[in-house]
């Protein structure tokens, strides 16, 4: 019987060469080839229609929101703009730990590439519409640091007919306070109150139509291609990749630990490389900043916006607001949990985080790496295992992101 | 002689299984024994529980909606006072991204519930506890994306 034994060896390996055989000829299996094809940019759906902005893809409403990103005049002291930190030359973000608008504020800026794909806008999800998101900062102390009839009276004043022509007749604004916000100063609140529901509500309209017009402009900043988007499309071809989209060996084995063992895909998924939700990594917060709750305060706030999906200023159906409908309001996840970032360009604007608490890419990978103890909620990593030159190739892969 | 080949051929045939169940196991999300069935009673059997996704193939991203049937054995449809949904990925332990919940009775025991959102590719759990005149039961569906 002993001389059988050996023999007993082959069907094993042969029937898990089998299984193995279905990994195709390649360095790849067949099932991360799947997983790459769906994180290249050409599995990038077609940008659909925003059911609460209907001037979402009027071309002039998109040339006004331009102009207006631009325009610094767009802020109370007449000296932010959007652009001020969403720099077009640098990804649409700052390369500071924090925005800096009239004064510091508490979180990192972030990249527009893709933004009009999100469910939620800003880190913690506190808007649900790219237009509401538009006209936060405009109303931030720290940010553009203006007010809500100021922006009304600036329209009329410097864009009228190109107002008119979008969105129809401004409102009646000549006994709308200079300046007037719910959320300004105690002078600027107090003017608010003595104005009448109408015109609040004009002033109101205007603003929403500000955000709409610089929606309709965003939803034009798209995703470049780059070089993992040629080298995926090559092996979705089962070609050869051409000359420099071809991969190294380390950045290959970076692609395999990212959609592998170290879990990076399982929330940076799809080609956008973000699954648009809010997690709890376990990033410690900046010990001179306020407590941020991240998610957990988000969802407060954006079922109380009256700019959101549901609100009169929406051009949405309740039917089309799934999103914050359906949102999850409470469970454990949420609290210091905050969105996944893309990782597009990511190797070519640190600082990482929330708050820019991790300065290079090589640490942000350490920290995945490393999963620290969150000290009272709980993070939802799960510590790997990593050599040296797993780190190493990591950081390789995640520089074919860019250019 | 011919005895003891054919225990080597048994023996053959169950290695040979699994060696291949070992490497699928490997490059699998889910485990290979889910159930995976959409209908079935529930845990301590008072109801027929059915799960139908609205629109098929389940995608992973946008929100989605199930018909849940609730039937008594014999067929004859429930008129559920409350449907509480949970779950999540087992795999990543977390739970669902989104609040569920029934929008609509249709009648004949179906049920419409939106707002499913599957975030990422893998092994989703969702638990039904149905709450209706017989008594308060559970029923888990595994879907897989």
């Amino acid at each position: 019987m002993k001389r059988w034994l050996p023999l007993l060896l082959v069907p094993v390996v042969a029937g898990g060469l089998l299984a193995v055989s279905r990994r195709g000829e390649d360095s790849f299996t067949v099932a991360e080839k799947k997983t790459i094809a769906s994180l290249a940019l050409t599995a990038l759906p077609k940008l659909q229609p925003d059911p609460s902005n209907r001037y979402g893809d009027d071309p002039a409403a998109a040339a006004l929101g331009a102009t207006l990103f631009f325009d610094v005049r767009m802020s109370g002291k007449g000296n932010v703009s959007c652009s001020t930190c969403h720099k077009l030359e640098r990804q649409f973000q700052d390369d500071l730990p924090r925005g800096h608008g009239v004064a510091d504020t508490d979180r990192r800026t972030m990249p527009l590439a893709g933004v009009a794909y999100n469910s939620w806008f800003f880190w913690d999800g506190h808007r649900d519409s790219l237009w509401s998101q538009a006209i936060t900062p405009m109303e931030d102390a720290r940010e553009h640091g203006g007010d809500r009839a100021f922006y009304a009276h600036f329209m009329q004043r410097e864009f009228g007919e190109r107002y008119d022509r979008i969105f129809g007749p401004l409102p009646d604004l000549s006994s709308v306070p200079e300046h007037a916000g719910p959320l300004g100063t105690p002078a600027e609140q107090a003017a608010w109150r003595g104005m009448t529901p109408e015109q609040q509500d004009g002033v109101n309209r205007v603003l929403a139509n500000i955000g709409k017009a610089i929606e309709a402009f965003e939803r034009s900043i798209m995703p470049e291609q780059t070089r993992f988007d040629r080298f995926a499309s090559a092996i979705a071809a089962g070609t050869a990749p051409g000359k420099d989209a071809a991969f190294s060996e380390l950045e290959i084995e970076g692609l395999k630990l990212f959609i592998g063992s170290a879990n990076c895909s399982t929330c940076h998924n799809g080609p956008r490389f973000t699954d648009g939700q809010f997690h709890n990594t376990g990033i410690p917060p900046v010990a001179s900043l306020p407590p941020d709750h991240g998610r957990a305060e988000g969802v407060k706030l954006v079922e109380a916006d009256r700019f959101n999906c549901l609100g009169r200023y929406s051009d949405a159906r309740a039917g089309d607001c799934g999103e914050l409908r359906f949102m999850a309001k409470s469970g454990k996840g949420l609290e210091r949990a905050f969105k996944t970032p893309s990782l597009r360009g990511v190797a070519g604007r640190p600082p990482y985080m929330h708050a820019g608490q991790i300065a290079t890419l090589e640490d942000a990978v350490a920290h995945y790496a490393n999963a620290p103890a969150e000290p009272k909620d709980g993070s939802e990593l799960h510590a790997i295992t990593l050599t040296d030159r797993g780190r190493m190739a990591l950081v390789a892969f995640l520089k074919t992101l860019g250019g | 002689m011919s005895r003891r080949l054919l225990i080597v051929l048994v023996a053959i045939a169950i290695l040979a299984i699994a060696g291949w169940q070992l490497a699928m196991r490997m490059f699998m999300a889910a485990p290979g024994d889910l159930d995976l069935s959409l209908s079935k009673k529930s845990e301590n059997g008072l109801y027929a529980v059915s799960l139908a996704p609205e629109q098929a193939p389940i995608r992973e991203g946008p929100l989605e909606s199930f018909i849940l049937t609730v039937k008594m054995a014999n067929g004859q449809p429930v008129e559920v006072s409350r449907i509480e949904i949970a779950g999540g990925m087992p795999r990543h332990g977390h739970g669902l991204p989104t609040e569920p919940r029934v929008t609509a009775a249709l009648g004949d025991g179906r049920y419409r519930i939106e707002g499913f959102k599957f975030t990422m590719a893998g092994w989703w759990q969702i638990r039904f506890t149905i709450e209706a005149p017989p008594g308060r039961d559970e029923a888990d569906f595994n879907i897989v994306l």
